[in-house]
């Protein structure tokens, strides 16, 4: 079903090979009853129609998907033309003189409507459908006043109901095979799960081979529910609390896609969640985490009364906010006055707003007088800002989503758009599916290297942590190929830094075939994605943390704009450096200061004037010196020297690598205020837990990975009373600070005032634009798609040599293989939020996946538990084989604590931003019988922690 | 910070810049690079370390296993890295 709020035109606009808005289209002028309408070249008549306020009944049309023509409902008559076309098939001629009701056109409508209508159950009354059905709709528009044919006979009426998918169930009983859904899933999804199944009065829609949903390669992505017009495929919510009566516009607080939905609301309840077909990230689409997976906002674990205790070994106490603030402003500053200024920090969290990022980092830098503020990209794409700063000029992406619409080449490297970053992914696959060229470069068989119509023209099966060997040789391919962009260089970079760049990789040393035998991938396969890349027109790369989480992280985010600027695909549509980014506010929360060394809108803090600004509007002095970044703070912490922290929204004792380290970080501290929605594993050895609010429950913005600034609408009261902004503002205060925002739209009118790349960015220029891409200024008032179009930011781009340097981690006759750790579809990082719904049906364990040859060597079958111990400890997984690793490598992914995947990861890091080698570790994996002393010790931690909680704080039964 | 960190981390920073042909430009990125990055506290005890181990000799250095790097000095670093610190 179709949002409440949205207004179907039939037919997608003309021209619409993707999502680029066609150039400009040549106008046609045509009648439709009467009346002059000019459209655009190639639209349909149904849309044209639709445009002029008439609306031509309808069923297998809807405007998010291609024309089909099968319903035949929406038969027009045209002057000087022959019989009855379908006037979603029928394209607009000048001239034209379209009829859309007539006595003839009616009675062909009722003829089609009493046949659908004579096998469809007849309980409107009590169908979840009920008063937003498109069929009851048009037997109505159409005026079917009888059924002659009777019910009787051979139906459908008893076809059997699936209520298999956790979100949606399948009543075939309603369905009239208009194939919405399967288009749906085939246009929009990309998944091709569903068909019609049979042929004539036998068709039905069926998942895979006839599968239930939940057995069948659906990805639940709601699509063919959403296009559904009937009840056939229903949202259970909607079937459990019917329709709803108003809908608010806001963002995903999932991944860095940022898609924006409609809450559909009734009251302050959420009935349903619907992409925003207006949504520029997302044209109206979603996966199945942003759509269903919201259970979690009202779970019954979320504590929403702030406590206190002075030691972690305490119960905890339930306490007003008022006296959590004072207790925790007192401890800060009883801190700050034993162990000096320096001994507190704090980490902002990229779920939460910008509005909140910035005032978090105000409250460090102006309130706790120290730098010592930073965030969880430090563990994910800090090196992508510094690189990309480094060599373009700015720390983020250079395209829209929508540009990948305008690429011949996709390179994608170290990213799973299919499981991380769904539906960008599937608007990558639309463009492949339309013959764009695919290369992967990633040690697994991904889905995207073989999906339907999907097929990687190269996969570079690279080793773990040789991502610099394997870009140094495809660049050594292309300027020994004679494949430099050699205008667009001369003009475009410093011609110093080039040359020493072009001598460096021309070294044979740089050689495919002399880095085979490091990265283990044919040279033969280099050259050929080399020269792909280097000579099929736009080619674009995108990136995720298989690239920056490594030890030379930072290293490879600039061989990768190296790469880009030699070949000359930077600075236009279809091309670029594109980070995938992981979590929905990743780039805000950059964006907004949250580094220890950074303003916001990255300007350095020893950048005199940038300081002055901010020591003039907030009336303090600021420090010049960088602060602490988060595994400092752990070591800082280890050696005495750091006693107070205050994180909001991360869970550093889950993500954060060498979970044992940073455990016994945080017990070294003697004030750990945690804010967060649940009592997550940091929770656990905090001293203040001060209750967060869901992304429903305030107002705010986050920034997507196209630098794509959304607002998120406040649907509902926050649970706990307060917002996460209006929480750090207390603390503010109780630390002194005069601090006094009525509402976060003055938050971003501070960051207006003093960032120059946000100056044009307000509440009210987004009501009006419904998204802004920064910068966003006097001379970019609307924002701005694509970056570093006629010059780079820093002016002139800048090569870097990147030497390639083997990480220290390497396999050895104690630990043999490289164990590697990536994300799934149905779960989202720690799992805080998606382990609390439905999406468990599909996974419910972190498993290991390991290659059969390396799994039969050790006797290890499929499903055995297995120790997997590194240098920093040892869990227990069960392992899953399967040939999409290669020998030598597993892979995990850490979505429940229980796994204790990051017990395993090591202190390596990123040389220049310190962000953790999680792609990396060396183990050894055997078959055991029981969990790892790890696990046994957070089993009993887990449930002592439980029973600190009071009574009532928790209805979740323990474990 | 322990200083083995220290010494990890910084020569990790002085193997990008080993690439850089120009000794002296290399030398000042490094230290301009643990500047820009590091907490003073991080670049005070790598200096007091350099100054009191950097004359001690390799087999001395107690560093551990991953920290010290082939041709590192007596403070456990590389020598780019060794002299960067001491123009902190």
């Amino acid at each position: 079903m179709r949002s409440i709020a949205e207004h179907d035109l039939g037919t997608p606009p003309p021209a619409e090979t993707g999502r680029v808005a066609p150039p400009h289209a040549t106008q046609v002028t045509l009648a439709i009853d009467g009346r002059e309408v000019t459209v655009p070249e190639g639209t349909s008549v149904m849309r044209a129609a639709a445009l002029a306020g008439v609306a031509i009944p309808k069923l297998c049309a809807t405007d998010q998907l291609q024309a089909f023509g099968s319903c035949r409902l929406c038969l027009v008559q045209v002057e000087g033309r022959k019989g009855f076309p379908a006037s979603c098939t029928t394209p607009v001629a000048a001239g034209m003189k379209v009829c859309t009701q007539n006595d003839e056109l009616a009675r062909l409508r009722r003829g089609v409507m009493e046949l659908y209508i004579s096998d469809h159950p007849l309980d409107c009354l009590t169908c979840p459908a009920n008063g937003h059905c498109e069929l009851q709709d048009m037997a109505g528009a159409v005026g079917l006043r009888e059924v002659r044919y009777g019910y009787q006979g051979a139906n459908h009426l008893d076809a059997p109901r699936d209520a298999s998918n956790p979100y949606f169930t399948f009543d075939a009983s309603k369905c009239i095979v208009c194939s919405r859904c399967v288009r749906a899933c085939d246009e929009q999804q990309g998944t091709l799960a569903l068909t019609i199944s049979g042929r004539g009065f036998a068709s039905a829609v069926a998942a895979s081979q006839a599968d239930t949903f939940l057995d069948s390669e659906c990805v639940s992505c709601g699509a063919c529910v959403q296009a559904c017009p009937t009840a056939t495929l229903s949202e259970k919510s909607l079937i459990q609390k019917g329709q709803a009566e108003h809908s608010v516009v806001t963002t995903c607080a999932y991944c860095g896609v940022g898609c924006s939905f409609r809450a559909e609301m009734r009251g302050e309840d959420v009935v349903r969640m619907v992409p925003d077909a207006d949504g520029m990230a997302n044209h109206g689409h979603s996966c199945v985490k942003g759509r269903f997976a919201i259970g979690y906002a009202s779970h019954p674990d979320r504590i929403t009364t702030p406590m206190v205790r002075g030691s972690t070994s305490e119960p905890w106490r339930e306490v007003g906010w008022d006296e959590a603030i004072a207790y925790a402003a007192g401890e800060l500053r009883r801190i700050q006055a034993r162990h000096g200024r320096d001994s507190i920090g704090a980490i902002t969290s990229s779920r939460c707003t910008n509005e909140e990022v910035y005032v978090m980092q105000k409250l460090v830098r102006a309130g706790f007088g120290n730098n010592n503020v930073d965030t969880c990209a430090r563990v994910c794409h800090s090196p992508t800002g510094y690189g990309l700063k480094e060599t373009l000029g700015e720390s983020a992406g250079t395209q829209a989503f929508d540009s990948v619409m305008a690429s011949d080449v996709i390179v994608v490297i170290g990213a799973n758009p299919t499981d991380a970053h769904p539906v960008f992914a599937s608007q990558m696959k639309r463009r492949l599916r339309q013959g764009a060229k695919l290369v992967v470069v990633d040690p697994r068989r991904i889905d995207l290297v073989r999906t339907p119509h999907v097929q990687a023209t190269h996969h570079l099966q690279l080793r773990p942590g040789t991502n610099v060997a394997l870009a140094n040789s495809l660049a050594h391919v292309v300027v020994t190929e004679g494949l430099v962009r050699e205008a667009f260089v001369r003009e475009r970079c410093e011609p110093a830094a080039f040359a020493a760049w072009r001598a460096f990789v021309a070294d044979a040393r740089n050689s495919p075939e002399a880095m085979e035998q490091v990265t283990g991938v044919p040279a033969a396969e280099v050259r050929g994605a080399a020269r792909l890349y280097a000579t099929a027109g736009n080619a674009a790369i995108y990136y995720g943390l298989g690239v920056t989480e490594h030890s030379q992280g930072s290293t490879m985010v600039m061989a990768i704009a190296n790469l880009a600027m030699a070949t000359g695909n930077i600075g236009r549509e279809g091309v670029g450096v594109n980070p995938l980014r992981g979590q929905n506010n990743v780039q805000g929360s950059c964006d907004m200061g949250s580094f220890p060394h950074e303003f916001p809108g990255y300007r350095h803090v020893s950048d005199a004037a940038t300081r002055a600004l901010f020591e003039r509007h907030w009336q303090v002095p600021l420090l010049a010196e960088p602060g602490l970044r988060i595994p400092n703070m752990f070591e800082e912490a280890l050696e005495g020297g750091f006693k107070g922290l205050y994180v909001q929204g991360e869970d550093i004792a889950q993500s954060d690598p060498d979970t044992q380290h940073v455990v016994a970080a945080l017990q070294a501290m003697e004030c750990v205020i945690v804010q967060d929605l649940f009592l997550n594993e940091t929770a656990k050895h905090a001293h203040v837990f001060l209750p967060g609010s869901s992304f429903l429950e305030k107002d705010g913005t986050f920034t997507n990975a196209e630098r794509r600034i959304s607002r998120v609408r406040r649907v509902m009261q926050p649970r706990a009373g307060l917002a996460d902004w209006e929480v750090t503002q207390r603390l503010a205060r109780a630390l002194g600070m005069a601090m006094d925002y009525h509402h976060p739209a003055e938050i971003m009118d501070e960051i207006a005032m003093l960032t120059p790349t946000f100056s044009g960015v307000s509440y009210d220029a987004l009501d009006r634009l419904g998204s802004i891409q920064w910068p966003c200024n006097a001379s970019h008032p609307g924002g701005t798609p694509t970056m570093h179009v006629d010059a780079f930011v820093r002016g002139k781009g800048r090569f870097l040599v990147t030497e390639y340097v083997p990480t220290s981690e390497r396999v050895n006759a104690r630990f043999p293989l490289i164990l590697t750790t990536g994300r799934i579809l149905s779960q989202y990082n720690v799992g805080a939020q998606t382990r609390r719904t439905g999406n468990v049906a599909w996974h419910g364990e972190d498993r290991l996946e390991i290659h059969p040859h390396d799994a039969g060597e050790r006797g290890v079958a499929e499903g055995d538990w297995v120790g997997v111990h590194s240098r920093s400890g040892e869990t227990v997984l069960r392992a899953h084989l399967t040939t999409r690793v290669q020998a030598g490598v597993v892979y995990t992914t850490f979505h429940f604590p229980e796994s204790g995947a990051n017990v395993i990861t090591t202190e390596n890091s990123d040389w220049a931003t310190n962000c953790p080698e999680y792609k990396v570790t060396a183990v050894q994996v055997v078959r055991v019988t029981e969990p790892s002393a790890w696990q046994r010790r957070h089993a009993q931690l887990d449930r002592q922690q439980r029973d600190l909680l009071p009574a009532g704080a928790t209805r979740v039964p323990r474990p | 910070m322990s200083v083995a960190d220290l010494v990890r981390m910084a020569n990790d920073i002085g193997r990008f810049f080993e690439a850089e042909p120009d000794r002296s430009v290399a030398v000042a990125a490094i230290a301009s690079h643990l500047r820009r990055f590091w907490d003073p506290r991080m670049r005070q005890r790598l200096l007091e370390h350099v100054r009191t181990r950097g004359a001690a000799s390799v087999a001395g250095s107690g560093e551990g296993e991953a920290g010290v790097a082939s041709g590192a000095g007596g403070d456990g670093l590389l020598p780019l890295v060794h002299e960067a610190v001491l123009s902190l």
